[in-house]
């Protein structure tokens, strides 16, 4: 499959480095590049008023008659089978309506694999679902208990006893390496890279690095628990969930309950926090089947323990990075090899080597990854998979090296930074990265910083400044569909099965929106968040935005079209074709002659319609064949750590991007400080403890996972270089999750510059510094 | 959560009959007992919400403080005589959780909270002799980076979570009881055990005994004094190591002094060999540092949590340093 | 046996196990308060009883047998006004997936009160004095109990500030 991916996108490559750009989507500017009226102008999230007042709905908070609450038992052992498993006294514990087990769960199938090819498939575990005794990880389901009220389930929950035969369970990092597998693809990249003798380029350095660095698992934690409310109406399933794969879950489940995508309705309208945990999991399936097997609706909400049995997060890395440079810092030679946990079951590439291959100019590459296949839970995509390791390992490598000579970090960039992919020479779309450094580096106050370690002291702290870059690809969806319609008021209303997790989706889209139609933003209302809606892909991999802004331009095109048409010939319009017209004005004009000009109302009076609706498709993303397309950052961070103690403290982080166009500079802002802030806590605190001794994760709290509070979060500037990018919808790349990325390493960095120690191992705890 | 039954308590009296006559549990603010029966590891057949009894802070009449085990910690924490005669008390109390929970919580219960070893809140997948005796103790091989380093047993190394309790423990405190054989008082240093074979127990209080009251002696040593936390994330994290201490200097010398950790054993750790060490001595850093060396000598570590030896020590020492106003 | 919440009383829940949490989400469908740990590790649960913030999901209903609670759906004015600080947090952005923000709110109403009380924090420097006026570090120590997966943390911070100077709340 891989193979055959890998021969697939390079003949797709090859073909379209014969394809004019101007033919390809995007191939000419968006007209909105240059034509914003709101775009780019801070506005308020919609959303805002309803979250402040605690009115807006979330999955676990939708009331139905009947309801049951559900609760799940999990088991305790990794690998073996349920021998044994004693029903009777939660089935007689008060309010208890059934407790679901193998043995009586409804047939279901696997969940289908999320993948790039299909868009209905949102699955993360493809394990049976309770269809049989096996135990495939510690922590998996092994019965569900409803009852009336949350406190009966929870209860009659601790009395189900279950005894299992262990078998030997493969839960140890390190002894897994003997087996490791080297899959041949990374997400659409071929996984092997070799290019020129990397071996002669480390003979024949002047300086090089070579270095191990290791990040921990990490979970999402999101403070609104995976959660949904199901019920069943006759053959048709009704699931109001926290998800960001509406379509994708609506298409799951029908396959796992083998019924039509079309009886399947899921609503999401607002997600409590994602970051990629937020998707199909098992608790969906197990509520469905559960309130299948009890005729009655179901609420499971996960505890925060459930999340970590249920809910897989980010593979631990074990990465080494190698550089050689000349006397002059260019990159002669870079070696990134590594492996992460991808169980066969598991749907994600922690492809943390993608970043060393696009950024920066080496002579010669020697990249590539292997996985390892322990008895867990899937491992999956959190914010930033592959990037927000990947970057930790490569951008301390960088400050290594230009430790080593004697180089400022951000000179040593500027040297090895590439103008092109350096593996394939395919040209940029848009990119800028050492502007943003120098813009960044100027808020920062760069030159303030001392380049010999440990050298400024504030009593017992250590000061220190230090830099990264960040980095994550542009993706474009295809396949996601918008509705325009105008109503005879000459209202637009957009629709679309699109997510909101916080990321501002309406409130940036009714600004397209508005420009696109040339309205004003009080006359365009945006409504997404139900599969009831057109089809909508993901929410991740930054791509919503493009892929739904896409969608609108397409159906906007579709609607000059239609309007033209029911324009007729007793219009000012009469006799022009589409490429001749635009949208402004509350209706269509004359592109460069604003008296031919007919407004939506007039068209719609016209033509004795009470509406016109139409629907547009994000195409092929071919632009992402044929271009580089990746969003960068320069990270500054300036932090104390303190001589007695060893802890670290954050004083200042600066986040410059080159993002392509900002649409929203006050919703861009929060997403772009949101990711930083995990990028801190990926950085000081976030770990998962996960017992190799039992495969059993120990930090199955918010207690005992440390999310950054707020005393952890400083001043957080951020700024951007807003330059278009010509290749894409509005000019934007997406900005969700390029804020984690470089934040790591600019904080070990910046740790090494107050401390001279260089610490390769996530989380920067204090004992860590302690011997600093 | 099993069914329980809930019964408010009117007055003290009211509290200890009802305790005597069912297997109960006092309810406090509820911020450690209610999670722990939502976790299945406690499971009374009835709680007694003692948290609206009469709480006091008042004046003793040899000039020290008697706080109402009923009283809320934030209370504690903001009343002008701790923060003025007891700092070190303000300090811990508020060092340990979230304001929210300071809110909530009582001087009793937050005496008697139970440790955070993740091995004892995991009630169904790990073994924990603390929660069910003889069932072996996964932490001692396992992740005990949080753990005791001091006091601990083959059967148990948890932690006592409490920061309040290490400023009370520095301070002497005395603990008020009453019970069905009447009212007795006890050092605090005295209430809570260490493992040992039994690590299921955990203090010396009686079936159906009550905490009534914190009694503070007054001291000069307390007047200076102070709570250094270190913990792994800036706030509302369990402690790593922290230090109450105080320090009375008479003539340039130390003539009182006061040193308890915490996130060091299953109790409030009272460092008695630091301190004697450095009575009747002039402070300097050097002395601090021996007088840190002499207590952390017993220190006993394991694989996750040797750092807190060193970490340990060079907390008392700024501590101390800070108190006596030497630089750092 | 009866609680009143924003202004309105409720009679309490027969069985005890029933936290102050889920009676108003579950029985009230007071939604606004939100379930995050349940377990008093995040303070999306935050309501105030009494003037005094507190976590909800560890306050067994009975527990606020005859106290006054406020939630979220009770800050707002009669006529549906916003709080000012419910503004504020809309103006600074001070929220993304919305789901702590309730509970970022009812904490920071009380958090005012505790800062013009005098009530000192750990990071007040002279406990004597009581802390030196609303400094970003104060706030932040005393918003610590109110975790943001998102990163709001900047503009929540600059919200309560912001309502502080000009002496609403």
């Amino acid at each position: 499959m891989s193979k055959l991916q890998n021969a697939i996108v390079g003949g797709v490559r090859t073909a379209m480095s014969y394809v004019p750009s101007s033919w390809l989507p995007g191939g000419k500017p968006d007209p909105l590049i240059e034509r914003r009226v709101t775009l780019g102008t801070q506005q308020s999230r919609l959303d805002g008023p309803d979250k402040v007042r605690g009115s807006s709905r979330f999955a676990a908070e939708v009331p139905m008659e009947r309801l049951l609450y559900a609760a799940c038992v999990h088991s305790t052992i990794a690998r073996g089978r349920i021998s044994e498993i004693d029903v009777s006294s939660a089935e007689a514990a008060p309010g208890v309506v059934l407790v679901m087990t193998h043995r009586n769960a409804p047939k279901m199938a696997l969940p289908p694999p999320i993948g790039l090819a299909n868009l209905k498939a949102a699955g993360n575990n493809i394990l049976p679902v309770m269809q049989d005794p096996e135990i495939r990880w510690n922590g998996q389901a092994v019965a569900v208990v409803l009852a009336e009220t949350q406190e009966q389930a929870d209860h009659a929950a601790s009395l189900v006893k279950a005894s299992y035969e262990s078998v030997a369970a493969r839960t140890r990092f390190e002894d897994a390496k003997a087996d490791a597998r080297t899959p041949d693809s990374l997400m659409i990249e071929r996984n092997r890279l070799k290019k020129g003798d990397v071996q002669a380029a480390f003979r024949r350095a002047v300086r090089s690095v070579d270095a191990t660095y290791r990040t921990p698992w990490h979970n999402h934690n999101p403070i609104e628990p995976n959660s949904a409310t199901i019920a069943w109406n006759g053959d048709r399933l009704i699931v109001h969930d926290a998800t960001q794969m509406l379509n994708g879950t609506a298409g799951s489940l029908a396959k796992v309950f083998g019924i039509k995508e079309t009886q399947v309705h899921v609503s999401s309208p607002f997600v409590g926090g994602g970051f990629g945990g937020k998707a199909l999991w098992d608790y969906q399936i197990l509520g469905a089947a559960a309130a299948k097997l009890a005729g009655r609706p179901v609420r499971i909400v996960l505890s925060r323990a459930g999340m970590h049995r249920l809910i897989g997060g980010r593979s631990p890395t074990e990465q080494r990075v190698a550089l050689a440079a000349d006397a002059d810092g260019k990159l002669m030679g870079l070696i990134h090899h590594g492996f992460s946990v991808k169980p066969p079951h598991s749907v994600c590439d922690e492809a943390f080597t993608l970043t060393s291959r696009s950024l920066y100019a080496s002579a010669s590459f020697d990249v590539v990854q292997h996985t390892l296949d322990l008895d867990v839970l899937a491992n999956t995509f959190m914010r930033a998979p592959g990037e927000a390791v990947g970057t930790f390992a490569i951008e301390c490598a960088m400050d290594e090296l230009a430790h080593g000579l004697g180089m400022d970090p951000i000179e040593l960039r500027r040297r090895n930074v590439a103008d092109c992919d350096p593996v394939t020479g395919t040209p940029h779309s848009q990119s800028d990265l050492m502007l943003a450094y120098d813009l960044g580096a100027k808020r920062f106050g760069w030159n303030r910083r001392a380049a010999t370690p440990r050298s400024r002291k504030d009593n017992e702290w250590l000061l220190g400044m230090g830099c990264a870059t960040g980095s994550f690809p542009y993706a474009r969806m295809p396949g996601m569909s918008a509705r325009i319609t105008i109503d005879g008021d000459g209202q637009a209303t957009v629709s679309s099965a699109a997510h909101e997790m916080g990321v501002g989706t309406a409130t940036v889209q009714r600004q397209h929106a508005a420009d696109r139609l040339g309205l004003p933003l009080e006359r365009v209302t945006v409504r997404i968040g139900d599969t009831s809606l057109p089809f909508g892909s993901f929410a991740g991999g930054s791509s919503q935005t493009a892929s739904l802004g896409a969608a609108i331009n397409a159906a906007s095109g579709k609607l000059a079209s239609e309007l033209l048409r029911l324009a007729g010939n007793d219009t000012p319009l009469a006799g022009l074709k589409v490429g001749e017209i635009e949208f402004a004005n509350g209706g269509l004009r004359k592109i460069d002659d604003q008296s031919r000009h007919e407004s939506f109302v007039s068209i719609l009076k016209r033509a004795a319609r009470r509406e016109v609706s139409v629907s547009g498709e994000s195409g092929a993303p071919l632009e992402m064949l044929k271009f580089s397309m990746h969003s960068r950052s320069a990270i500054f961070c300036e932090l104390r750590v303190s001589e007695v103690t060893g802890e670290v403290r954050v004083d200042r982080l600066v986040g410059c991007f080159d993002c392509g166009r900002i649409l929203n500079p006050k919703t861009a802002a929060s997403q772009f400080r949101g990711g930083m802030i995990m990028g801190i806590g990926m950085a000081l605190t976030e770990e998962t403890l996960f017992d190799e001794r039992t495969g059993r994760i120990m930090s199955a709290s918010i207690a005992d996972y440390h999310v950054p509070v707020h005393l952890d979060v400083p001043d957080i500037d951020v700024l951007w270089t807003d330059i278009p990018d010509p290749r894409t919808p509005m000019g934007a790349r997406g900005i969700g999750e390029i804020g984690i990325t470089g934040v790591a390493a600019a904080i070990a960095n910046a740790a090494f510059n107050a401390t001279g120690k260089r610490v390769r191992e996530l989380p920067l705890t204090p004992d860590k510094f302690l011997f600093a | 959560m099993r069914a329980f039954d809930y019964r408010r308590a009117g007055d003290r009296a009211e509290a200890l009959s009802i305790a005597r006559t069912e297997t109960a549990r006092y309810l406090g603010g509820g911020t450690n007992l209610v999670d722990l029966m939502r976790q299945n590891i406690e499971a009374p057949a009835a709680l007694v919400d003692v948290s609206r009894l009469p709480g006091l802070i008042e004046d003793t009449p040899t000039g020290g403080l008697m706080i109402g085990a009923a009283v809320r910690n934030s209370v504690v924490a903001a009343h002008p005589a701790v923060r003025a005669r007891y700092p070190m008390l303000s300090r811990a109390i508020l060092a340990g959780a979230s304001a929210q929970i300071r809110n909530m919580a009582t001087v009793g219960g937050n005496i008697l909270q139970r440790t955070r070893c993740a091995y004892f809140y995991d009630a169904a997948g790990s073994h924990c002799n603390k929660r069910e005796p003889g069932a072996g103790c996964d932490a001692i091989e396992g992740f005990n980076r949080y753990h005791a380093i001091f006091g601990a047993s083959e059967h148990c190394i948890a932690t006592h979570p409490s920061d309040m309790c290490v400023a009370l423990a520095a301070l002497g405190a005395t603990v008020h009881l009453a019970g069905a054989g009447g009212e007795r008082n006890v050092p605090l240093l005295d209430l809570h055990r260490l493992p040992g074979d039994h690590p299921e127990i955990e203090t010396i209080l009686r079936p159906g005994e009550l905490i009534t009251a914190i009694e503070l002696a007054p001291s000069e040593a307390a007047a200076n004094s102070g709570y250094r936390k270190v913990r792994d994330r800036s706030s509302y994290a369990f402690a790593l190591v922290s230090v109450a201490a105080g320090l009375g200097l008479a003539a340039g010398k130390i003539e009182d002094v006061r040193i308890a950790m915490g996130g060091v054993a299953a109790k409030p750790w009272r460092a008695a060999r630091a301190e004697q060490v450095l009575r009747g001595q002039v402070p300097t850093r050097e002395r601090f540092r021996e007088a840190a060396d002499t207590e952390l000598a017993a220190a006993k570590a394991f694989d996750g949590n040797e750092f807190k030896v060193e970490l340990a020590k060079r907390t008392i020492v700024a501590m101390l340093s800070e108190l006596a106003g030497t630089e750092a | 046996m009866a609680i009143v919440i924003n202004g309105t009383e409720y009679p309490l829940p027969d069985d005890p196990r029933i936290s102050l949490l889920d009676l108003l989400r579950e029985r009230l469908g007071l939604t606004g308060t939100k379930l995050g740990c349940n377990q008093g590790g995040c303070g999306a649960c935050t309501v105030i009883i009494d003037g005094t913030r507190v976590l909800s999901c560890l306050t067994l209903a009975v527990q606020a047998d005859g106290r006054e609670v406020w939630t979220i759906e009770g800050l707002a004015a009669k006529d549906g006004q916003l709080h000012p600080l419910q503004q504020a947090f809309i103006e600074h952005d001070g929220l993304q997936c919305g789901y702590c923000t309730p509970g970022q709110i009812c904490s920071a109403i009380a958090m005012v009160e505790e800062l013009r009380r005098g009530d000192p924090s750990y990071v007040t420097a002279d406990l004597t004095e009581g802390p030196m006026g609303a400094t970003r570090h104060e706030i932040r120590e005393r918003m610590s109990g109110n975790l943001c997966r998102c990163g709001a943390h900047n503009g929540i911070v600059e919200a309560i500030e912001e309502i502080m100077a000009g002496g609403a709340a």
